[in-house]
């Protein structure tokens, strides 16, 4: 139970675009098509699941304070965390790359769909920022993987919902100056007003 | 033709001066033809958050300025030896440790404001900004130059973001700094907007400024 409301949450209310401005370079690049804003919604999720628990194992087998003391008792006071940046974004990147050489092999359609933006995941904030909360906030592993899912869908749910209504607004006429960018801000605006009635929820 | 190309190239070596006004412009372009928020959409990920007050948005800009200088010019630097094949790699772990050591630093000195700036300074790493620079301009271009145009960057990453902060602790807290610029006007009660202290307030604003901004340059998006 507890489990399933931090997956509530972290889908709903601590919504990755909308509480966070986490993705926000390819959520406002790639949101022009419904389909490949799904495509990138679910490699974005596939990631996160995988790259969140790793992470979180190698922050508590051998990043944490006193976590290398199993291997040898003088190693007890070494403090690792000052590292954790560089593995997580080693993590990340590998793991992007086991990922995209998966799909390359399994499924070249959906591989050639997504094409691009596959390796553009590497450097996607949301994915980073959700290691990085899981470490902040001190998760179990359990939590971590729920976390991660949540997290992923819910930047999924913003995308897809944000590409739908920019398809329906190429048929309008937008001033000059607020083209593109400057209303998909506006967009993401109100969207995150309708997010922000999830608040308060508690299952 | 050959001695009219031979004297060109000669003309050229005269050592360019160091502020030269090709180099001018690496710097002032960013602040608001080319600016890396309003027209190349880029490093709006991990800032925005940061914008609710001033002060931890200023060390944030400082920070990330910082950090694009520095990687611009140690990449520039490298060019020559990094492969094609892992250079984001190569990339992301030159950010990420200079990124681990504006952390440390913040942590040894300013361990309020690393509280208060929690996981986005760690997100400085995907700042899109870092490796669309990287990207675009260090690994094709000289040390110098390259440092010119990541202060440029950093400049005019940092004037939208204060801009942006700006509107959102007025209208939403009243302050500046932290300073009560309400009341010592003499104004007791200012409705305060909580919107603009929600991460909504700044969607708005951005968006707003984008606007503005964009009218201003002409510039159109298709």
């Amino acid at each position: 139970m507890e489990l399933f409301n931090l997956g509530i949450k972290s889908i709903f209310i601590d919504n990755m675009v909308f509480a966070y401005f986490l993705g926000m370079c390819s959520y406002l690049a790639v949101s022009k098509k419904v389909n490949t804003a799904i495509g990138l919604g679910m490699a974005v999720t596939f990631v996160l699941i995988i790259t969140v628990p790793t992470n979180w194992l190698l922050t508590e087998y051998v990043l944490k304070e006193g976590a290398l003391a199993r291997f040898s008792p003088s190693l007890a006071t070494v403090d690792l965390t000052f590292l954790s940046f560089i593995m997580y974004i080693a993590v990340i990147a590998a793991m992007v790359q086991l990922v995209e050489m998966i799909i390359e092999k399994f499924s070249p359609a959906l591989y050639g769909s997504l094409g691009i933006f596959l390796p553009l995941i590497a450097v996607n904030c949301a994915i980073l920022g959700a290691s990085l909360w899981m470490a902040e906030r001190d998760y179990t592993l359990a939590e971590a993987t729920v976390f991660g899912f949540g997290s992923g869908i819910g930047w999924m749910l913003a995308i897809v919902a944000l590409a739908a209504i920019r398809e329906k607004l190429k048929y309008s006429d937008v001033p000059n100056g607020l083209k593109g960018l400057g209303l998909t801000m506006l967009l993401t605006g109100l969207m995150g007003i309708a997010f922000m009635s999830f608040m308060g929820i508690q299952l | 033709m050959s001695t009219q190309t031979i004297e060109k190239a000669v003309e050229k070596k005269p050592a360019e001066t160091v502020f030269s006004k090709r180099r001018k412009k690496f710097v002032i372009d960013p602040l608001s033809d080319d600016n890396p928020i309003t027209v190349q959409v880029l490093g709006i990920c991990s800032a925005l958050a940061v914008t609710t007050q001033m002060k931890p948005t200023l060390t944030m800009a400082i920070s990330v300025t910082l950090v694009i200088v520095f990687s611009n010019l140690l990449i520039s630097m490298m060019r020559s030896l990094i492969p094609g094949r892992v250079r984001i790699i190569v990339q992301l772990a030159l950010v990420a440790t200079l990124v681990t050591l504006v952390s440390e630093v913040l942590k040894a000195y300013q361990y309020d404001m690393y509280k208060e700036l929690s996981v986005f300074v760690g997100l400085i790493i995907t700042n899109c900004i870092v490796m669309g620079r990287l990207e675009a301009f260090a690994m094709a271009n000289k040390p110098w130059d390259s440092v010119l145009d990541g202060l440029g960057n950093g400049l005019g990453y940092s004037w939208i973001l204060m801009a942006v902060a700006f509107f959102r602790e007025i209208l939403g807290s009243g302050k500046l700094f932290g300073w009560p610029l309400f009341e010592a006007m003499g104004i007791e009660h200012f409705p305060t907007n909580g919107l603009m202290v929600t991460p909504v307030g700044a969607f708005f604003i951005l968006g707003l400024i984008i606007w503005v901004q964009r009218t201003k340059t002409g510039y159109v998006e298709h």
